[in-house]
């Protein structure tokens, strides 16, 4: 498999990123060196083999259902760039 | 030809831990806008999830209880999309190892026209995965801006899918309720849907029976059965309406408006669905043992379904009566410790909960946890009944005492002097007196006007100031009538 320029261009718009044409070049030509890559490794037998979701071959730690944390608001809100009555303020999204 | 509606639910459950699903942060509900947000839930620079037990053991225990598969491994996912009230710019949620696998449910339906008899169906589960909720944005505050409140950012979800499995509208409310009932029932959910504890997505489609399934539309965010009933009821004539016009259907988000009635498509947002899930590197695969899934099932409770066979088979309730008291746990509880004062008449106990009792919460506005009479006053009353030392009429004059003042049945059947005379000996005086002062009438009923009947046992009630048992009555005087 192999993307086009308008694929970059839609992954880039799902990433909300930003590229001039020139990056889109580059980006298409790096991403398809990876796509040969996974193409190399899909090539091999993985018959019976359980899928791994993690690098790391261990489980999951869970948590005591405490709480554990305390109200942090202030500080938290003294970094937002914007705040009125608690709320974080975001430029208006319309749905 | 008719057309058939086909009906899938997907309902989110907020699960009742203490706290949210990756962090140690309350999910108590109502707290002032962001001082439950915390550096995980506000998505800060290097702050790692870590996964919450009772969040893991509640899904176990619906697994269960939906006689679902329940995954020894399942893994979480990153569901990729951008909006403030998501601040990481995912939600983590699991994609193709769901912590729950395909279970059923089954539900008992009612009709909601015509003369249609209730009756019972299977609506398989596709799978359950567990996921965090994302914040709320609070709209029109100030001008130009939107608020986010990330308080609820992170509360643990399960959202239970649903196979296409329903054929109406009073199918996909059955199941939905039936649902709710389970969740609140095991004890994972409060189900308070106002505040959004139990919100339910429905996807509809028609189509000619026998075909294959037409487009969906999915109808979102539905949090009351009442709208549900009419969001469903006003999509599928409108995507009659449109086919018959010779339209299509175009698969679609909508909203409903309880306002005007009507659904509404969301303005389609390109790559809306392009979600690019891939496996969450934060978490680790999380694993479920045969010994907590034993742990977990030895802390269940007994299921409404079993009650209501119990109730159909032991008890000899009809179905329809086993499923209303099984509506809730409070409800089973209560009926099943006022049985306990009266084990043989299942059915009298049965008529006073879902008749009198369920009649006086709801005019009263309350619900059964917080009914002021208890379940054994109740059951003093039924006894009473039972043994025939109060009438029917001289039930409700003691149950509205009950309720109102509360006391115990038997001081309140005395003080009102509410016990029937069972004398036969008595009955009779009263009767003869009656047909003696009346021979005019009786000649009359003896030539045959049968209606009359009714008229001696009023002359003899009232004589007996209401008190005389109406059974016996009723033998006593067919019987000295007759002559």
């Amino acid at each position: 498999m192999s993307l086009t320029t308008d694929d970059v261009k839609k992954v880039a718009r799902l990433a909300r990123l930003a590229m001039s044409e020139q990056e889109i070049l580059s980006a298409q030509a790096q991403l398809n060196n990876i796509f040969d890559l996974i193409a190399e490794m899909q090539a091999v037998d993985t018959t019976g083999i359980t899928p791994m979701s993690h690098a790391q071959d261990v489980v999951q730690r869970l948590r005591a259902d405490v709480v554990t944390e305390s109200d942090q608001r202030e500080l938290f809100q003294s970094i937002a760039p914007q705040v009125e009555a608690g709320l974080y303020l975001v430029p208006q999204v319309i749905e | 030809m008719t057309w058939e509606i086909v009906i899938g639910l997907e309902v989110h459950t907020q699960l009742s831990t203490n706290t949210k699903i990756f962090s140690g942060a309350s999910t108590a509900f109502g707290a002032e806008p962001n001082t439950q947000a915390d550096a995980v839930s506000l998505a800060l620079p290097g702050v790692l999830p870590v996964l919450n037990c009772g969040a893991v053991e509640r899904a176990i225990k619906f697994g269960l209880a939906t006689g679902a598969h329940i995954a020894p491994r399942s893994v979480f996912a990153r569901k990729n999309y951008f909006y403030p009230d998501l601040p990481k710019g995912y939600q983590i949620s699991q994609m193709d190892l769901p912590v729950v696998g395909q279970g059923a449910l089954t539900i008992q339906v009612e009709p909601l026209s015509g003369n249609a008899k209730p009756y019972e169906k299977v609506v398989r589960i596709t799978r359950a995965h567990l996921e965090e909720d994302a914040g709320k944005s609070v709209h029109g505050s100030s001008q130009g801006v939107t608020g986010i409140d990330l308080n609820r950012a992170g509360t643990p979800l399960l959202e239970i899918v649903s196979e296409p499995d329903m054929r109406s509208a009073a199918e996909a409310i059955a199941y939905a309720k039936a649902l709710h009932t389970l969740v609140k029932w095991i004890g994972i959910c409060d189900g308070n849907m106002q505040e959004g504890s139990f919100r339910c997505d429905v996807n509809v489609s028609v189509r000619k029976p026998g075909q294959p399934f037409g487009t969906r539309r999915e109808i979102k965010n539905l949090n009351s059965f009442k709208f549900m009933q009419q969001a469903i009821d006003y999509e599928v004539q409108w995507q009659i309406d449109t086919i018959e016009n010779g339209g299509k259907v175009q698969q679609a988000t909508v909203l409903f408006n309880p306002d005007t009635g009507e659904t509404r498509s969301m303005r389609s947002k390109e790559d809306a669905h392009d979600y690019r899930y891939f496996p969450d590197p934060d978490l680790l695969p999380l694993e479920i043992s045969e010994a907590w899934k034993a742990e977990v099932r030895a802390t269940m409770p007994e299921l409404p379904q079993a009650k209501q066979h119990r109730y159909v088979n032991e008890l000899g309730l009809s179905a329809y009566d086993a499923s209303l008291l099984t509506s809730s746990r409070e409800m089973a509880d209560f009926f099943e410790a006022a049985l306990s004062a009266v084990p043989s008449q299942a059915k009298i106990c049965a008529n006073w909960l879902i008749g009198e009792v369920s009649a006086q919460l709801n005019r009263d506005g309350l619900d059964m946890a917080q009914c002021p009479i208890t379940a054994q006053q109740l059951g003093g009353m039924l006894l009473r009944i039972a043994d025939g030392t109060i009438s029917n009429s001289g039930a409700k004059e003691v149950f509205r005492t009950l309720w109102a003042e509360g006391g115990e049945a038997d001081a309140i059947i005395e003080a009102k002097g509410l016990k029937q005379v069972s004398d036969s000996g008595a009955i009779e005086a009263l009767v003869d007196e009656i047909i003696a002062a009346n021979a005019d009438k009786v000649a009359e009923y003896r030539s045959g006007k049968d209606k009359l009947f009714g008229f001696f046992v009023g002359l003899a009630m009232k004589a007996s100031k209401g008190k005389a048992n109406p059974a016996q009555l009723n033998e006593i005087l067919k019987q000295k009538l007759a002559g």
